[in-house]
């Protein structure tokens, strides 16, 4: 029998392991945050909420290259009161639920967060740093001190569940802007997005291929970006940091944790091992602590720091 | 393995009805009947399709034309180049069975008809509204054909064919796909005679390697789970015949006939 333990507390929230479900991937519907759940994630996060229904960008919008993948999905969502429908009940998913919402005004996200507040979500997720989608994120300037500390205010006076700010990995300045979200109430950090955009031509069409031309980087390339953006946050901030950005291995999770991060969040990972990519991190985890001669993994938060 | 479309020149064309074409292009990947591709049209959109002819390393598609994307395809010329990916998903078994039979409906008959190619002693139902939309007349001369308006073959649906048949035989396996409507009553009706079913599910799709989320049926990702789902799967899957999934993500009803 294992004496390890992978339970953590994020804001009081309850986890039975750090493994998030990353927004924007498989979070459409509840039946598949349950499944997932079923797959081993501690938490998960439902794909990004706006106050009306968007298509988000024509195909394609997902594809993947040597080191990652590339996306310009452009929040296809069904807006609030349809999500209101589909994410009621939420407590059959029987792990905590993060809602992610998005806005293009800052009165947009308190609408979003106002109208979900009868389904039982854990907590929400802004993400101001969406780099594909106009009106959105850093396309709208939500990526800058000002803009974050008055969205995430705005979010605060309407809510009392924890709030994660997702920040982009593109600004040197990262410390900066997740600071202003400690100030403005923030809760937690979610760090980071996806990096970019990028850009993959095909040479024999002679055209980009994603519909949106660019796209976010997310996946192996991504990490050792995130890696550094969690450990210069964890010297910056006081609140807890999410760690995500190509986690997909045990290995790559406990390194995250090491940098600073108090929980992972995996999305691309779910493209290289499967759905169950949860309980395969888990089971790595546990392995490598027993190994090593950890009993809990809030002793590995932040150790590669002098 | 990268996901990304290959430029493949179309080789070969060929009018299956008035409304839907078959293009044919080289493609030396292994494909599993049932099993589908993203077709790409650069800077317009993609689009999943089953394939619909293996021939050594001939693959073909049949598109109906039908929107934006399918119109624009039915304009290529054999030379022209079109983007694919793939191939997704998982494909229909063929372990058990020896006494099939294959229902298609509409241009649901096109993801059916690799199954016919490698069950030849198969029983064929094919139906379509009239006889102008039937395809593979040709390719596969024994097919029962059924007509909304009785113009060819027998008057009325694929499901009062089917029914009719099990009157006088029964088989060891029914595969299926058109309408979801229609398969869920192929399967219902199916599940009264003890058969089970194989269903080919269609659902909006978008990245096609099950990250997405898109193209759910009850936790169930018809890009990579499916497209094609057993008797006892669907038994699960209480969207199935149900619910249809927009563009937008959002679960609604599919239209009761």
């Amino acid at each position: 029998m294992s004496n390890v333990t992978l339970s953590v507390n994020l804001c009081n929230i309850p986890l039975a392991n750090p493994t998030i479900l990353a927004s924007g991937i498989l979070g459409t519907t509840k039946a598949l945050l349950k499944r997932v759940v079923d797959h081993g994630a501690g938490a998960v996060t439902i794909k990004s909420i706006s106050t009306e229904s968007r298509e988000g960008h024509k195909n394609p919008t997902v594809i993947t290259f040597e080191a990652g993948m590339l996306n310009a999905v452009g929040y296809s969502n069904p807006g609030v009161d349809a999500a209101v429908r589909e994410f009621s009940n939420i407590r059959d998913v029987n792990a905590p639920v993060i809602a992610s919402v998005i806005g293009t005004r800052k009165e947009d996200f308190a609408r979003v967060v106002e109208g979900l507040s009868g389904a039982k979500f854990s907590a929400i997720e802004i993400p101001l740093s969406c780099p594909h989608t106009p009106g959105f994120g850093l396309l709208a300037g939500q990526g800058t001190p000002d803009a974050t500390f008055a969205i995430t205010s705005e979010v605060r006076k309407v809510t009392k569940l924890p709030i994660f700010v997702k920040l982009s990995p593109n600004i040197p300045e990262i410390c900066t802007i997740a600071k202003a979200a400690e100030d403005a109430g923030a809760n937690a950090i979610t760090a980071v997005n996806s990096m970019g955009p990028g850009m993959i031509i095909n040479i024999d069409a002679q055209k980009p291929i994603l519909s949106f031309k660019v796209g976010g980087v997310t996946g192996d390339a991504l990490r050792p970006i995130a890696v550094r953006c969690v450990y210069d946050l964890y010297k910056a901030i006081k609140i807890p940091i999410i760690g995500v950005g190509g986690i997909s291995t045990g290995r790559h999770a406990i390194e995250m944790m090491m940098a600073g991060a108090s929980a992972v969040g995996i999305g691309t990972g779910v493209y290289y091992r499967g759905i169950d990519v949860f309980k395969k991190v888990c089971d790595e985890m546990t392995q490598w602590m027993q190994e090593n001669g950890f009993n809990n993994i809030h002793d590995i938060v932040g150790i590669a720091h002098d | 393995m990268i996901e990304q479309p290959t430029m493949v020149k179309i080789c070969d064309i060929l009018e299956e009805s008035p409304g839907v074409k078959t293009f044919f292009f080289k493609g030396n990947l292994q494909f599993v009947p049932g099993q589908f591709v993203m077709v790409w049209i650069p800077t317009l959109d993609e689009k999943p399709f089953t394939i619909s002819y293996i021939q050594k390393d001939i693959v073909g598609i049949s598109v109906l034309k039908r929107g934006e994307f399918t119109q624009a395809l039915h304009k290529k010329r054999v030379g022209d180049l079109i983007g694919i990916r793939g191939p997704y998903g998982r494909g229909f078994d063929f372990q058990s069975g020896s006494n099939p039979c294959i229902v298609g409906g509409g241009i649901g008959m096109a993801s059916l008809a690799t199954v016919v190619d490698r069950l030849r002693d198969a029983t064929i139902i094919q139906g379509a509204r009239t006889a102008s939309e039937i395809i593979y007349q040709k390719r596969f001369p024994e097919m029962k054909l059924c007509t909304d308006d009785g113009s060819i073959g027998f008057k009325g649906t694929t499901i009062d064919l089917l029914k009719e048949l099990l009157k006088t035989q029964t088989f060891d396996k029914v595969y299926t796909c058109g309408p979801e409507r229609m398969m869920y009553k192929v399967v219902e009706l199916c599940k009264n005679h003890g058969i089970d079913c194989e269903v080919s599910l269609d659902r909006y799709m978008k990245c096609g390697f099950g990250v997405c989320g898109q193209c759910d049926c009850s936790g169930q990702r018809v890009c990579i789970d499916g497209p094609v789902f057993t008797t006892a799967e669907l038994s699960t899957m209480e969207d199935f015949g149900r619910i249809h999934i927009l563009k937008t993500g959002e679960r609604v009803n599919i239209h009761s006939s």
